[in-house]
This record gives structure tokens, sequence and C-alpha cells, in this order.
């Protein structure tokens, strides 16, 4: 047994440094999860005159996605977000975060919109009461406005199909 | 003529200087005091989109933008604890250098001296299983004789 010692450390050691491989170190867990979204009000994108507030969405089940036309990763989601958009199953609201509103409009009307409607967060203070750190940031919000989900990074038909979707059906149906 | 040109480009010169001042960090607010606090706050909080910079050095935009809302916190009269608390409510524990205790961080705050602790606690016993495993002989004379002997030889081959 004596002698196996140094093995099994070098075991247990191996694994702490397996398991960190996969360990993302720019993915911070949010505190917000389970807490209610925190409210705004906001002018919309299309039409700057209205506005918008997360209690509008009482009742709802939505997805607040923060995008800007300068996010690189944005591209790489977009279609996602236009696939899901067609389906209808979800409504997505967008906060164009640090953007301009012609750049942010520029990049709808090019790429498309899956939005039922967005927001201009041209300071980026709606941001920090969301904890945004890095564009795109997906939170899937109840029909009691709680967030329920926060996707870091560009949803991914992976992460769609088997975090996001599920979770939406589930917080639908209750 | 040639001469007044030439002192007079000489005192240009020496005026150039007057110039040459660095340009002020764009986000520097108009009262050093606050500004003094403020980096004094950001150095103890963490830019989240650098890896491993505070909030005081890094020139990334998000930190830039907290600095603006601490800075505007402060104004507010928020003490140093509860910008801290706000940020933590956003952005969570990682925003702080130095984690507070819970029972999650125990192992983090712990761990280091427990296994100092432990590797102390196995040598001590180490030691004494040793000290008990071979205790002092004593050579009878014949063998010390013998040693003698044989330290003896090697020493007039040598």
């Amino acid at each position: 047994m004596k002698r196996f010692w140094p093995f099994i450390l070098f075991v247990v050691l191996a694994g702490f440094l397996y398991v960190g491989l996969y360990l993302n170190p720019r993915e911070v867990p949010s505190p917000l999860i389970n807490k209610p979204a925190p409210m705004f009000t906001l002018a919309q994108l299309h039409e700057p005159s209205k506005q918008f507030s997360p209690s509008e969405m009482k009742g709802k089940v939505w997805l607040l996605n923060v995008w800007a036309s300068w996010c690189v990763s944005c591209r790489e989601e977009h279609p996602v977000l236009m696939a899901l958009a067609e389906r209808n199953i979800v409504p997505i609201y967008g906060l164009d975060y640090k953007d301009k509103r012609e750049d942010g409009l520029g990049w709808l009307a090019k790429g498309g919109n899956p939005y039922t409607m967005s927001m201009s967060d041209s300071e980026g203070r709606i941001g920090i009461d969301y904890g945004v750190y890095g564009v795109p940031e997906t939170y899937v919000i109840d029909k009691e406005g709680i967030i329920r989900y926060k996707q870091i990074g560009p949803v991914t038909p992976d992460s769609l199909r088997e975090t996001i979707l599920p979770l939406v059906a589930e917080l639908q149906a209750k | 003529m040639k001469n007044i040109c030439k002192y007079l480009s000489i005192a240009l010169l020496c005026l150039l200087p007057a110039f040459a001042h660095a340009g002020e960090a764009k986000d520097l607010a108009a009262d050093p005091v606050l500004e003094k606090r403020m980096i004094g706050l950001a150095d103890k909080l963490r830019c989240l989109v650098c890896q491993n910079e505070s909030l005081a050095s890094s020139h990334a935009e998000l930190a830039e933008d907290l600095r603006r809302e601490v800075r505007e916190l402060m104004k507010k009269g928020m003490t140093d604890d509860e910008i801290k608390d706000y940020l933590v409510a956003r952005y969570g524990d990682f925003v702080l250098y130095e984690p507070p205790f819970k029972p999650y961080t125990v192992l983090l705050w712990i761990g280091p001296f427990a296994l100092l602790f432990a590797g102390l606690a196995g040598l001590v016993l180490q030691l004494r299983k040793r000290k008990q495993a071979a205790p002092e002989t004593q050579l009878s004379t014949e063998d010390a004789q013998r040693a003698d002997e044989l330290l003896h030889s090697k020493d007039t081959q040598a």
C-alpha cells in the first residue's frame, strides 16, 4: 500500500488538471440567476420615441439577447437566432449594447432581424446592471420576470437544443 | 539679419517643450481626490474581460465603463463597501480580488495551510518512525577493531 501513495497522489493531481483543461477561465457565473431581471426603460432601436421596459413582458417567457454591430461572435450566433425566430417558440428581444443607433440598424437591415424588438443601450449602463461583460449574452427570463439562465457567448444549435429550449418549454408550461 | 534669425529660431525651439506635456488620461475626473479614491478601490476589483488585470489598470472598454460607474456611485455618496456590493450583485464575487470567506471558498482560504500542516505532520511522523526503526547500536570492541583495520588498510592503499 505504502509504495502506491505517490501513484495515488499523481492520479488525483492528474484528475484535477484534466478537469481544468475543459474549464473556461473567461466564464463568470452570474449572480443574477434566479433573481428578478433588473428593470430599465430604454428607447426602442427602430422607434426611439417609443420606450420598452421588461415589466411589459410579465406573463411571458422571453429571451433577452445582448448584441452589437461591432461584435464578432454575434455574426456566428446570428443565423441561429434567425432560425429560432422563424420557429416562433419564444420572443427574442435584443439589447443593442454600446452601439451607435445607425450601426445597429444597418446591421439588422443587412443581416436580417430576429428580434421582436431591440432596445438601444448606447452607453452600456443597462449592460452593467445585467452584468454583461462579453457580447453576445442571452438571458432566459420567465413569466415572473426572473432570470433563469444566462448564456455567455454565442447561442449555438447545441446550447439551444440541449439547454435553452427545454428550459423555455418548462417555464412556459408553468 | 542672419543672427537675428538664428536667435529667434533658438528661442522658438526653447518654447517647444511647452507643447510636449503628456495628454491626460481621457477619463480622469475633474476631482483629483475622488479620482484617487476611485483608483484605490478599482485596484481591488478585477477587470472582467482581461485575464488577471485590475479595474484600475485596464484599458478595456468595459473597465472604462465600470470606472465611470464607480466614480458616479462615489459622487452619489456611496461607501466603498456599498460600491463593492453593488458590483458583486451584478458580476459576482469574481470582481473582487480578495474573495470573501464563504462555505464554498473555504478550500481556497484554508487549503494551502491544510496542505502545509499535512506535510509537516507527515514529516514529523516519518522522522519519529525512522528513529524507532533504527535504534542506536553499540559497537563491540571486536567490531570496532575490524572497522579500524578496514579503514586503515584503505588508507595505506591510497
